[in-house]
């Protein structure tokens, strides 16, 4: 049987996709919590933050009213902070390191806040950055993602014409196109991005991909200098029997499917397997179960002791109906008439560390069956290697190398965020575009 | 369980918790349920002659998040007839024998007319008299309230005609818009005053609306000062009942403390320092009538805990403990410890010290948390570090006396002992 779509009423599709962290409504309630921080010094909030955003004045100048004050401090450390409000695993940056943690108490609820004074600002669209004079530069970006936007902000403050390719018809790469839809919705991404380039000085030109429509030669050419943030975006194969079976699909596409369509018509099994325990398989599982599955089985190599994904994350998953098999390893696909049937995995038990530290998981030799009709595959994503190594920049694995300058190995080219470090935080993708969008400014004034 | 009842120049009440002269106390309705929540007594709203009233009327500060730390009022005495004041006051006290009836007055500025006021009060069967000399807004243009309470040769001559008809206790309130307020206080104990009460609101401007401009209470586009009261005052208060009952005058008689009284730790606070009765209103104006289940409940665990069997048993017994700056011992000396096992690394502590102290405190950096600990040879023991921090006995103060003997500043200066060695 193959797999259906539209298997819940409208008003079910809305229920399970409205925003899973509601925001403050009035600014009483943001008060209560911006009250509770202690506004410490040398804030270890601060300091978890991959962007450095200064927690604790931002919350002070909530506490204050100072609310464009506050969206401008959060918003020239993280041109992103809207969004990472929503979706960063604040568990483990910010609010995992506020000192609250350490007395017992409930950390502050910083993402929420931060939500609070961003929301502000993008509904008021409030000008919170102006540009310096033009330098007469221009320099290309590759990727409206986190990275892409970040560097082309900065740069564009500087008085830089900034010119961005996608290969996709809408900005803020994976935060359009490769979260859950109940943190953020399209009509959020679209805004934002917006809400970035009204600054100005910053001209996105969509459905262009590097390699297709444009080549790396053509922007060294035409530009100062070029930065990559392209990301990474296939999905790792699983290279095990019948992975090319129907209704065999790997969480990357499955969620941009959700994300470019209407819920209704993204087809999704009755019983559904998701490999891994990332981000990206939780919020596969998770989606798969909001759209309609039976059953939704996550099935992870290692124990709980070793998930990637946060305590918060996997609660989602429990709490949204989720089976969790632990200690197994997929290896065989079956199937019935080209369709999936059937995913048999290795039992496994847990060996030596390996090199990531983590105890590696070996076989039993005994084997369990899963009654499946769809698999979705979160084992993990892999870099652009050919699009890498066809453009001849230094690389390991498809990530592009680069110097402490941002600097690759082609002068006049930069590079940042996924396609440099395989696979990080949204926040962290922002830092690498303004660590790139500084080297640039310091290699343009040579 | 304490006896926590009051005895107040022979006025009884079961507890020692007035309801203060103001709205709560203006009409039979409140008073009644006032009475029904278990306040021991009441000081009905003042009556005098009839005044009018504007509105808006109230404003306050709030603080941090947290609302009417400090309030303000523009309101006037009772504005309701004389005769049915009177009418209610005598049927409240049918109703509630046990309770402290105090009636607060404020006649008009001749012997005759506090003659009459008085006469009528008794006559309902009132215990007490409270004069006010304390009200800061719109009598004091007719020469009342505070007009009384900032000129203690006023303030003696009313208190006399006043000592001249009354035939129960009478208790004078003071203004705290003075520069102190043991001159009326004085004047007024002088004068044959029964009692004393303080304080009365302070002048003041609450804020203003950054919209209009207009400080608030706004009343139709203008403002005046009110009278300020509320926990933000209570250190003010708790100052002024202080020199009240070290003066050798004024501490013959009882005081009724008034001022920011929100709990029974303010309250114990307030007896301490001389109080043997409490008037509160603020607090009841935001939280109802209900507070005083706590404020008796509270008191009396304190007393139990502390021994006490009644309240005459700790009334004044902080007084003696505030003394000049230059009987102060020199030779005591603390210096701050931080618990590393209780520390959270907020570094509240830290920046304190360094910004507003001694730079005493080293900082180790460490990714997300830093570590913080004391230089006890630069610590002056100012305690700076102790009051900001948010970890309850997470600093403590160490004592590390400079010396043995007790040395006071005037003792060092005889000795021509060199400053600044500690």
């Amino acid at each position: 049987m193959p797999i259906t779509s539209n298997k819940l009423t409208l008003g079910e599709y809305d229920q399970h996709f409205s925003d899973i962290h509601p925001p403050f409504e009035t600014h009483s309630a943001a008060l209560v919590d911006a009250n509770r921080c202690l506004f410490c010094y040398d804030a270890p909030c601060m300091k978890s933050c991959p962007t450095s955003i200064d927690v604790p004045k931002f919350i002070k100048q909530i506490a204050t009213e100072n609310i464009k004050g506050s969206a401008h401090t959060i918003l020239s450390s993280n041109i992103m902070g809207a969004g990472c409000s929503r979706v960063c695993p604040v568990e483990k940056l910010c609010e995992g390191a506020c000192v609250y943690n350490l007395m017992g108490e409930e950390a502050i609820p910083i993402a929420k806040l931060q939500r609070y004074a961003t929301e502000k600002a993008m509904a008021a669209k409030w000008p919170l950055f102006t540009r310096k004079p033009a330098t007469g530069k221009k320099v290309a970006v590759v990727g409206a993602g986190p990275a892409g936007l970040s560097c082309a902000h900065v740069l564009s403050r500087e008085g830089i014409e900034v010119t961005i390719y996608e290969k996709e018809s809408k900005g803020g790469g994976l935060m359009t196109y490769g979260i859950a839809a109940y943190k953020v919705t399209p009509q959020f991404c679209e805004e934002e991005v917006n809400y970035i380039t009204s600054l100005g000085g910053i001209d996105i030109k969509y459905n262009q991909e590097l390699g297709k429509h444009i080549t790396l030669d053509e922007l060294k050419k035409n530009y100062d200098a070029v930065y990559l943030g392209f990301g990474v975006g296939l999905a790792r194969q699983l290279d095990i029997p019948g992975e090319d079976l129907q209704g065999v699909v790997d969480a990357i596409g499955f969620i941009y499917a959700i994300r470019t369509n209407n819920y209704a018509t993204v087809p999704v099994g009755d019983k559904v397997a998701v490999i891994g325990l990332g981000m990206t398989a939780i919020d596969a599982a998770t989606q798969a179960k909001r759209l309609g599955a039976k059953e939704v089985t996550i099935v992870y190599r290692r124990t709980e002791a070793e998930k990637p994904c946060t305590n918060v994350e996997l609660d989602i998953a429990r709490l949204d109906g989720c089976k969790l098999i632990w200690l197994a390893a997929p290896a065989a696909l079956t199937g019935t008439d080209g369709h999936v049937s059937q995913l048999i995995c290795n039992v496994m038990k847990l060996g030596e560390p390996d090199v990531s530290g983590r105890r590696s998981p070996v076989p039993t030799g005994e084997t369990i069956t899963l009654e499946v009709d769809m698999v979705i595959k979160a084992a993990g994503q892999v870099p652009f290697e050919e699009l890498v190594s066809t453009n001849q920049l230094q690389h390991n694995k498809g990530r592009i190398s680069i110097d402490n300058n941002c600097s690759t190995s082609i002068p006049g080219v930069f590079a940042g965020g996924d396609c440099v470090n395989g696979g990080k935080e949204v926040v962290d993708a922002v830092q690498a575009g303004k660590d790139g969008a500084k080297a640039i400014l310091k290699y343009l004034e040579q | 369980m304490a006896d926590i009842s009051a005895n107040f120049l022979g006025i009884k009440s079961p507890n020692p918790f007035w309801l203060a002269s103001a709205p709560p106390t203006d009409k039979k309705i409140n008073v009644l349920r006032a009475f029904e929540a278990g306040w021991g007594g009441v000081v009905w709203k003042t009556l005098g002659s009839q005044v009018k009233n504007v509105s808006s009327r109230y404003s306050a500060v709030s603080y941090n998040g947290s609302r009417v730390m400090g309030f303000n009022n523009i309101e006037l005495i009772s504005d309701r007839p004389l005769d049915l004041n009177l009418q209610e006051i005598k049927e409240c006290i049918r109703l509630f024998p046990d309770r402290a009836m105090i009636v607060s007055l404020m006649a008009d500025n001749d012997r005759q007319s506090w003659h009459e006021l008085i006469k009528q009060v008794e006559d309902t069967g009132a215990h007490g008299l409270e004069l006010n000399f304390g009200c800061p807004h719109g009598m004091t243009e007719r020469g009342m309230g505070a007009a009384v309470g900032q000129d203690p040769e006023i303030a003696r001559m009313v208190v006399e005609w006043v000592m001249e008809k009354a035939t129960i206790p009478v208790i004078t309130k003071l203004t705290p818009n003075v520069h102190s307020v043991v001159p009326t206080g004085k004047a007024a104990v002088e004068a044959g005053t029964d009692a004393l009460s303080l304080i009365n609101t302070i002048q003041s401007v609450t804020g203003i609306d950054l919209d209009t401009f207009v400080p608030n209470p706004n009343v139709g586009g203008k403002s005046t000062f009110g009278g300020y009261c509320g926990p933000a005052v209570k250190p003010i208060a708790l100052k002024m009942l202080t020199t009240i009952s070290q003066d050798p005058v004024t501490s013959k008689v009882p005081v009724s403390g008034i001022g920011g009284i929100s709990t029974w730790k303010d309250a114990a606070e307030f007896m301490l320092l001389g109080a043997t009765t409490l008037q509160v209103c603020t607090a009841v104006m935001k939280h109802g009538f209900r507070i005083v289940e706590d404020m008796c409940e509270g008191l009396n665990n304190w007393m139990d805990e502390k021994g006490f069997k009644k309240i005459e048993d700790f009334i004044g017994k902080s007084v003696p403990t505030l003394t000049h700056w230059e009987d102060l011992d020199i030779n005591f000396h603390i210096v701050a410890n931080i618990n590393q096992d209780k520390c959270i690394h907020c570094g509240l502590c830290y920046i304190a010290c360094e910004d507003g102290s001694h730079q005493s405190i080293n900082l180790q950096y460490g990714k997300p948390y830093n570590t913080y600990s004391i230089k006890e040879e630069e610590c002056v023991g100012c305690n700076l570090c102790k009051l900001v921090c948010p970890v309850e006995d997470c600093i403590t103060m160490v004592e590390q006396r400079k010396g043995e003997e007790y040395l006071n500043w005037k003792e060092f200066q005889r000795r021509g002992l060199p400053l600044n060695d500690h």
